[in-house]
């Protein structure tokens, strides 16, 4: 960078003490004194898979506090499974999700399984082990194309979107959807990988660690993405705790939590995977852990593929479905999907519909109370990348 | 796990379940609610609250309100039941605990009507605008009673069938074919 823009920009701290003025924690804002402006930034917003809105106060292009709004994309999907049966509920749960349905396909299905003590097929275990990999890594492909394309260099978007349409494509091989599979049915899998499967996917991952290394190149070493993302929203250590934080938001600021290894799910025991971790917890260190994390899953998805057994079966003896009741109890199963952990909580009294199911999103609290806290004195052209670097689904707030 | 729950009962009347190895469940009274919580969150490493929500109860009019709390060093997840009452609906917050659990705390005050005096924004709307009826999580909330009387029937929505709509429409102007005269006709 040059001397100018260090001087003009770093250095440059306004003096909170005299203006504006603080009352408990918080900014008086006098909209009439013509010192503030007030907009809304949204609902529709480059990066972001959903509908959520931000409701700024700036002052000159500083932004002074904010407010998330949703309600956008309210669809009910929790009353509406108090109305299903536990077999016409794996249809719904899909949807909470557009980018990445799977995690929620799964959580409620062994949600549904431990429940009424149905043990699942290894091979079955191998299988949803693949998928669940699968969506991270066609996740994070999405996300990365919003992280850059919020910055204004929209090329890796159309790089990683169009490779994402490579993994979709395998995605509907094993289960005729692209976008919602409703693969991961309580009891097993719906089909068995069709015949070439693993070469293809093999063939896949190789392309993919080519197309990522041209996105090092020119997403990580360019000067302008740097100065961007460098010490934008800073996520310390002890804000992990008190807000809630988790996936690579928390991991990128030291904390070691992922759920794969806390408490290993599925196969996730028997394959050969490191805990990331990264120090700095701003955009620029985030983007560079799930640039790892990435090559993590196209790692496991290599293990996986060598690993899964080509014989057995892939679907549990389950009861009639129509008539299934499941005896009274509550469960919370939870897996990491590309923003933390994700949950579903799970009760039930003993009749043929769910008393209540929870899904619980990691971007639950990181758009809403960490986004708010985060957003204060950055500037507004700013607001988009931060957005996108707590990997934001608004889909998972309002479920 | 043994240890710490013969530690909390040393203290405080609780049922525990064992749902798995790395989940439990405990049920315990609402005056304890508080001191349970923050005996969690400083002594235990309880430090992760990775939500709160509620269940309702409509047959036994009661609220079940779930605190799931997680440890990091143990690996552990535990769910803290309580029961509240649903006429009454209250429930002491817990924002001073864990700063972002106003917005479950928001999220119960209006999907359930449970109200939580003290906690910031509680009275905010949610996902929900302009809201009169009761909240909508509440199981006795009739959805498609409401969708009747708030929405209506597109018009021109009726079924027909197809062989008398054939008739009617298409061959309406229909035109017989002339007869053809013939000598043997007169």
């Amino acid at each position: 960078m040059s001397k100018i823009s260090e001087s003009k920009y770093k250095n440059f701290k306004a003096d909170r003490e005299k203006f504006p003025k603080m009352e408990n924690g918080k900014p008086v804002i006098d909209l009439d004194s013509h010192k503030f402006t007030k907009i809304w930034q949204g609902p529709q917003h480059p990066g972001v898979t959903g509908n959520m809105s931000m409701e700024i106060t700036l002052n000159g292009d500083e932004i002074v506090d904010a407010k998330t709004h949703v309600g956008y994309l309210h669809r009910g999907f929790e009353k509406l499974l108090e109305r299903r049966k536990y077999i016409q509920g794996f249809t719904i749960v899909c949807r909470i999700c557009v980018p990445e349905p799977d995690t929620n396909e799964y959580c409620y299905s062994a949600a549904v399984e431990e429940l009424s003590g149905i043990e699942i097929p290894e091979k079955a275990k191998w299988i949803r082990t693949l998928n669940l990999e699968m969506s991270r890594i066609a996740s994070f492909l999405m996300w990365i194309g919003g992280q850059a394309g919020s910055l204004g260099m929209g090329i890796i978007g159309q790089w990683t979107v169009s490779m994402r349409d490579f993994w979709l494509d395998l995605f509907e091989e094993i289960s005729g959807g692209r976008i919602y599979h409703m693969y991961i049915i309580p009891g097993g899998v719906r089909k068995d990988l069709p015949k070439g499967f693993k070469d293809r996917a093999r063939n896949l991952v190789t392309k993919t660690r080519k197309l990522l290394s041209d996105v090092e190149r020119t997403f990580f070493n360019n000067s302008i993405i740097k100065s961007r993302l460098k010490g934008l929203g800073i996520i310390t250590p002890e804000m992990v705790d008190e807000y809630g934080i988790v996936g690579p938001n928390a991991r990128g600021s030291g904390k070691e939590y992922d759920v794969r290894q806390n408490t290993p799910y599925l196969k996730y025991n028997e394959l050969d995977l490191n805990m990331l971790t990264a120090t700095g917890g701003d955009a620029y260190t985030r983007a560079e852990l799930r640039y790892q994390e990435m090559h993590q899953s196209l790692d496991l998805i290599t293990q996986i593929l060598d690993k899964i057994p080509e014989d057995g079966d892939i679907q549990a003896k389950i009861p009639n479905v129509i008539n299934w009741k499941i005896p009274a109890g509550q469960t919370y199963i939870k897996a990491e999907s590309t923003r933390g952990e994700h949950g579903f909580y799970v009760v039930s009294d003993g009749s043929k519909f769910p008393r209540r199911v929870f899904n619980r999103g990691a971007s639950y609290t990181h758009a809403i109370s960490v986004l708010e806290k985060l957003a204060v004195n950055t500037s507004i052209s700013d607001l988009a990348g931060l957005m996108v670097s707590l990997h934001t689904c608004p889909p998972e707030i309002e479920r | 796990m043994k240890q710490l729950l013969n530690r909390i009962k040393d203290k405080i009347e609780i049922e525990f379940l064992k749902q798995r190895d790395d989940l439990y469940f405990i049920n315990v009274e609402e005056k304890h609610i508080i001191f349970l919580l923050s005996y969690l969150k400083e002594q235990e490493e309880f430090t992760h609250l990775s939500f709160l929500q509620a269940v309702d109860y409509n047959e036994y009019n009661m609220f079940q309100l779930t605190y799931m709390l997680y440890n990091y060093e143990t690996k552990v997840n535990l769910g803290i039941k309580v029961i509240i009452d649903r006429e009454k609906s209250e429930m002491t917050s817990i924002h001073k605990l864990w700063p972002h659990a106003w917005q479950f705390q928001r999220e119960l005050h209006e999907l359930y009507g449970i109200n939580f005096p003290g906690s910031p924004r509680v009275n905010e709307s949610f996902v929900l605008e302009g809201w009169e009826e009761i909240p909508p999580m509440r199981r006795d909330f009739d959805t498609k009673k409401y969708s009747e009387k708030t929405f209506y029937q597109r018009p021109g929505r009726y079924t027909k069938n197809p062989k008398d709509y054939m008739k009617e429409k298409l061959y309406k102007n229909f035109v017989e074919p002339p007869k053809i005269r013939r000598k043997d006709d007169e």
